[in-house]
């Protein structure tokens, strides 16, 4: 288990770098121009200073380089100093990835501010799917084609395929605009100080964090189902009926732990999903977190803030497979690792 | 003398039953699938509905009238106007053509891509380690962002070279094919390595049939079945990463009607008019959930294993 652990993480080092590549590489062959977006009034000089200011007349590869020391080494080694105090080396002259814009902020302090907000999002809309998900598919899978099975599989392909867009619009629609209970838009000044400030972050909580799960309740409670019928008609089911167990017991202990294991490495694989899927819900509700960002970024031409969320996108789904497979075969012992 | 009655017998017993085929087979058990016609009869009208329908009702989608702006539903415009007075019907028609159209395109492209990777890997097992390397790699990009920021950087470069709407369809259609064909590429390699070893591979490769043809005769006839379900489901994903790319401002631009880009141009005047995104919303949804209902039963209708 170890030295499988040690090499899957061994094979996520190359996968990622030939990502960080070709990342890098999309962003820098493209035929946009970072000048392009400043007033055309800047005399050729004058922008011809920014370019090198910026880097941009040294060669592919040196930038390549340069871009990779200042996101792996540079960066993690300013977060460190941050948050234990120590100085370590020269870290006043330590180049740092700045944004382009926001008058060349750090990228990493610009997300900072940024990720509160989707990671709020997100880890709510998440648990509640998980709280929904499971009860409901295995009430699906023991009472299967009754009504409340088919009422749920109805329901789970309509949520499958009303894409967040149109969900979040349609709610905007019902729930802001004609029954004026919750905002439709998400004020991220809002300080929780009392109950009353508390109350309305729930409210403008709630629409962004159900459209968000929807998705993810569907999936999940169809997988949920299919997993627990697979189970139900193993022999050890009928075992456990026969030596007298009540029909709870047996749900719970034993079929519903065997079912849950291939649910929670589909769990796991979400969670990158999830995030993608907030880029959209952000822009629905106008929730400034990492994917307005990412947005605002890619419109503005800010390259250095642009190839940062893509990557961490990248760290994302590359970590969550990876803790997929390793949870696989913790809680399935019949999987062994060579 | 025992001999010639079994002669006989056999020339009586000539095969007088109906001719059946693959394909008459898997309809014979697609009908079975209530939710799948089901699907099938909303896909059909929707298709009508959007090729026929500019040809019936003959307004002009980017015809501008200010002062019949923001008009609810009237005999005279079915689904009301949007707030410059451009006919909603007439625009949800046209954006549904294209809607469609690059649905369909980079599906195609998208299983070109797969359907060769997938061979490819699953026959030859000297391409069988790069090829699958690459694929998942390819599976590890984030895709959303990326789509996003590939769309950004070479949007103006096409515009410019075959002219603003042939040019953002064609970066989107591709964009999203390249994309979108690792599902494909599995599938099919799985598939062919079933294949590859079965006897009668065994038997064309022993009358010297060229690896060439092998591909294309005995394999991809036998790989058709998961391709199409792929290429079906293909579809709903394509149109909704297209709707997905408009709606963030990020795909077609708002001048030109799809799907998305109604929804993005019009959740500005959500309040005033919600009937301007209930349309499109309401037919990219039908539109997905039909293709997943053929989807899944075809998946159904064309796995042997289901047949009785």
């Amino acid at each position: 288990m170890g030295a499988y652990l040690i090499r899957r993480i061994l094979l996520a080092i190359p996968t990622l770098l030939v990502i960080s590549f070709v990342i890098f590489a999309v962003l820098d062959l493209a035929p946009g121009d970072p000048t392009g977006t400043l007033p055309p009034t800047i005399r050729a000089e004058v922008r011809e200073q920014i370019r090198e200011s910026l880097g941009l007349n040294e060669p592919f590869h040196v930038r390549y380089v340069l871009w990779m020391k200042q996101f792996f080494i540079n960066e993690p080694l300013n977060w460190l100093e941050e948050t234990t105090g120590i100085t370590i080396g020269d870290s006043e002259n330590r180049l740092r990835v700045t944004s382009w814009s926001s008058r060349g902020k750090p990228v990493v302090d610009l997300i900072g501010e940024r990720i509160p907000q989707t990671l709020w999002v997100v880890g709510l809309a998440y648990l509640l799917s998980i709280i929904l998900a499971i009860p409901l598919g295995v009430i699906s899978a023991i009472r299967q084609n009754s009504i409340f099975d088919q009422v749920g599989t109805v329901f789970s392909v309509i949520g499958y395929s009303m894409p967040t867009f149109v969900t979040g619009l349609l709610f905007i629609i019902v729930f802001a605009v004609k029954l004026q209970w919750f905002p439709s838009i998400y004020d991220t000044t809002l300080k929780v100080t009392d109950w009353s400030s508390f109350m309305q972050q729930v409210r403008q909580m709630i629409m962004p964090v159900t459209v968000l799960a929807l998705f993810q309740i569907a999936t999940l409670s169809r997988f949920t189902r299919s997993s627990m019928l697979d189970n139900l008609k193993q022999d050890y089911v009928r075992t456990a009926h026969a030596k007298g167990f009540r029909e709870r017991y047996v749900v719970v202990r034993h079929v519903l732990r065997n079912s849950l294991i291939p649910v929670v490495t589909l769990m796991a694989l979400g969670i990158p999903a999830i995030f993608g899927g907030a880029i959209i819900t952000e822009q629905i509700f106008r929730v400034n977190g990492l994917g307005a960002l990412l947005i605002i970024s890619i419109q503005s031409f800010d390259i250095p803030v642009v190839q940062t969320i893509t990557f961490i996108f990248a760290v994302l789904i590359v970590v969550f497979n990876l803790i997929a497979d390793v949870i696989y075969g913790f809680l399935d012992p019949r999987i062994t690792y060579q | 003398m025992s001999v010639q009655t079994a002669t006989a017998e056999t020339i009586d017993l000539a095969d007088n039953r109906k001719h059946r085929t693959l394909w008459g087979d898997a309809w014979v058990q697609f009908r079975k699938n209530k939710l799948a016609l089901f699907g099938l009869t909303v896909l059909t009208l929707i298709v009508l509905f959007v090729v026929i329908g500019p040809l019936v009702y003959k307004v002009d989608p980017d015809h501008i009238d200010i002062t019949l702006s923001s008009l609810p539903p009237s005999p005279e415009h079915p689904f009301g106007t949007d707030d410059l007075g451009r006919d909603t019907l007439a625009r949800n028609l046209y954006g549904g053509r294209i809607s469609l159209a690059v649905g369909i395109t980079a599906m195609f492209i998208a299983i070109f891509l797969g359907t060769l990777v997938g061979l490819l890997s699953g026959y030859f097992p000297v391409a069988d380690g790069p090829l699958m390397r690459f694929t998942d790699m390819m599976l590890a990009l984030p895709q959303l962002p990326l789509l996003l920021v590939i769309i950004m950087l070479f949007r103006d470069a096409l515009r410019k070279r075959f002219g603003p709407e042939l040019g953002i369809f064609l970066l989107i259609v591709f964009v999203i094919g390249i994309l979108g064909w690792m599902a494909t590429a599995r599938i099919v390699r799985g598939s062919v390595l079933s294949i590859k070893n079965k006897e009668f591979i065994e038997a064309a490769n022993a009358v010297g049939v060229r690896q060439y043809k092998i591909m294309r005769r005995h394999i991809l006839p036998n790989v058709m079945s998961p391709i199409i379900v792929s290429a079906t489901l293909g579809v709903a994903t394509a149109i909704l990463t297209e709707s997905a790319l408009s709606f963030l401002g990020l795909g077609f631009p708002p001048d030109v009607p799809t799907w998305g880009s109604l929804l993005f141009a019009n959740r500005d005047f959500i309040t005033q008019n919600p009937w301007l995104v209930f349309w499109p919303g309401l037919l990219i949804s039908l539109t997905i959930l039909s293709i997943n209902f053929i989807g899944d039963g075809l998946r159904d209708a064309l796995d042997p294993r289901l047949r009785q």
